[in-house]
């Protein structure tokens, strides 16, 4: 920090209360506002809905049959999926980050492609392409593997739709990755895998994990992508934030919200968790 | 280029082409055939029935609403988070890291949930919606409401792209600026926006592709009034559902260039800071 000018200003800028630069007041102002009425009224306004049921009712709501049934499937679903995800996103982020090849700068770039294309195009897009003739569907086809209308097919849209996640947390931790221990390891004769099991492994996995987390996160509350090719069959191919819609096109707010607040309190439990841990892998790494 | 000799994990040709070629299947398979697939779909009744299917009423609708939420969601939030980014990386306060995990909330929120929040307090029988009803002002399952849940669901992306970079950028430069007499919008014209104009250009993307594509969220509380609420997205369903696959394609492909569109600028963003980044990194190699 001797590059800091703060140190020749009157007064520290990190000490609170002696604010060198303008606009405290404004921008605080605008945020709290914004973030007020547009996240936090919004959540409370659920939480009063619900509080006006009255327990049993709500209860017997959450755990209705056919809405445990979709908390079952969107939950092995998007474990699956995020399963995938760590698996493909490994092999994406290290061919990125280690080799030279052509093409590359475009696989970087076609890697966003998931997050940038509206859900309800992907959807359509993956139910063509695994229709039964399909150009993948037919394949799956002889196989005798039905993936349109089935759980199967939950997992190709959650799959596709969160694929960046793993990529994007693993890339930049990869890429800092110091190589003299894995030198020194390949020069005594380790083996490809040993150094990835004792050297790689070891540093990347807090970033791998949170990628998990994101996509878990992600594919719990997918909806656009999912409606499509999943056929939305009670008890089998219906996820929760179908039942939910299910329940509204039904006027039967209250039920609607009352699952909502289900899915709302888990994702904002996830999202806790995945920044408590980032927060403390973070510190560690620069802690040392 | 110079690079080390010396063998790391992975650099024998063997694993080394194996993962490179394992890398490229999974890649045409999940991401580049998907795309050619829409284009195919799009046009696989003629150019001229692509054409036809673009320019009928209620496309041309579609597009004009979904045009109009972007127009109205992308300045709000570009305003919001160039606020909220300054707030939190140029000034220590109590509760700065909670107002970071807070506007993270919509991308953790399941966009059906969203949409649902938005209807329970300003639908017919919200708190404030019964009182907007007496007053004749409608905002769910119309336009507005469209627009009010597309600022929730991509509120986070202007900040989010902004708070790491200002942060690694330090106010010194700004501080200089307070020294030497500068107002606060010249220190933001001057000094912030050239420093922060590419990362504004990709959040500004960001979320324009996500105003323009969202779907769960706005199903919930469009109403989906064919020529009047609906948005290309839901268009796509609507013409999907109505066995009209060639021409649900034919809206996809629109919002399918928007996202090569964006993905496109994300590159280009990233070679430009990367360029902005290697004269200091040379800088400081040599001290």
């Amino acid at each position: 920090m001797n590059r800091s000018l703060s140190g020749l200003l009157p007064g520290r800028s990190s000490q609170p209360g002696k604010r060198v630069l303008p606009g405290f007041a404004l921008s605080l102002g605008i945020s709290l506002f914004f973030i007020s009425v547009v996240l936090i009224l919004p959540v409370t306004g659920l939480i009063a809905h619900t509080a006006g049921m009255g327990w049993d009712q709500y209860w017997a709501v959450i755990t209705d049959e056919r809405v445990v049934a979709s908390y079952k499937v969107t939950l092995w679903t998007a474990a699956l999926a995020s399963v995938i995800n760590a698996l493909v996103g490994l092999l994406l982020a290290w061919v990125l980050v280690r080799y030279e090849f052509p093409g590359k700068r475009i696989m970087d770039a076609l890697v966003d492609l998931p997050f940038a294309l509206p859900t309800a195009v992907a959807g359509i897009t993956l139910a063509a392409l695994f229709a039964q003739d399909g150009w993948y569907g037919q394949y799956f086809d002889l196989l005798g593997i039905k993936v349109s209308f089935t759980p199967l097919g939950i997992i190709v849209a959650m799959s596709f739709t969160s694929l960046p996640f793993v990529v994007r947390t693993v890339q930049p931790v990869l890429e800092d990755q110091a190589p003299e221990d894995e030198e020194a390891a390949v020069s005594l004769g380790a083996s490809d895998w040993t150094v990835f099991r004792r050297i790689l492994f070891p540093a990347i996995w807090p970033a791998l994990l949170t990628g998990i987390g994101l996509s878990f996160c992600r594919s719990l509350g997918e909806f656009g992508a999912i409606i499509f090719i999943a056929g939305n069959m009670p008890y089998v191919s219906e996820i929760t934030s179908l039942m939910i819609f299910v329940r509204l096109q039904e006027f039967d707010h209250a039920a609607a919200s009352a699952i909502a607040s289900v899915v709302l309190m888990a994702s904002l439990l996830l999202l806790l968790a995945i920044n408590l841990w980032q927060a403390r892998y973070l510190r560690r790494l620069h802690g040392r | 280029m110079q690079q080390r000799r010396t063998m790391r994990a992975g650099d024998q040709p063997l694993v080394k082409w194996t993962l490179i070629g394992l890398a490229i299947i999974t890649t045409l398979l999940m991401l580049v055939i998907p795309l050619v697939l829409i284009f195919d779909m799009a046009f696989s009744a003629g150019a001229g029935n692509y054409w036809d299917n673009l320019t009928n009423q209620y496309t041309r609708h579609a597009i004009g609403l979904t045009l109009l939420v972007a127009a109205l969601t992308v300045p709000i939030n570009l305003v919001f988070g160039v606020f909220l980014a300054w707030l939190v990386t140029r000034f220590e306060f109590p509760g700065r890291k909670a107002l970071i995990t807070l506007i993270d909330i919509p991308f953790a929120v399941s966009p059906v949930v969203a949409g649902l929040l938005y209807l329970l307090l300003y639908g017919s029988n919200g708190w404030i919606g019964s009182w907007l009803m007496d007053n004749e002002v409608q905002l769910m399952f119309a336009w507005p409401g469209i627009v009010m849940v597309t600022v929730f669901v991509t509120c986070p992306f202007v900040a989010r792209e902004l708070i790491p970079l200002m942060q690694q950028q330090g106010r010194e430069e700004e501080e200089a600026g307070v020294v030497l007499g500068a107002t606060g919008w010249q220190l933001f014209r001057r000094i912030t926006l050239p420093n922060i104009q590419w990362a504004l250009l990709y959040g500004v993307v960001l979320t324009n592709a996500r105003a323009v594509g969202e779907f769960g969220a706005v199903s919930v509380v469009s109403g989906n009034i064919r020529g009047e609420t609906n948005t290309l997205s839901l268009h796509i369903e609507l013409l999907y559902q109505d066995y009209n696959v060639v021409g649900s394609f034919a809206a996809a492909s629109l919002l399918a260039g928007i996202a090569l569109i964006t993905i496109v600028v994300k590159s280009f963003v990233e070679w430009r800071q990367a360029r902005q980044r290697a004269p200091l990194a040379e800088l400081s190699d040599g001290r």
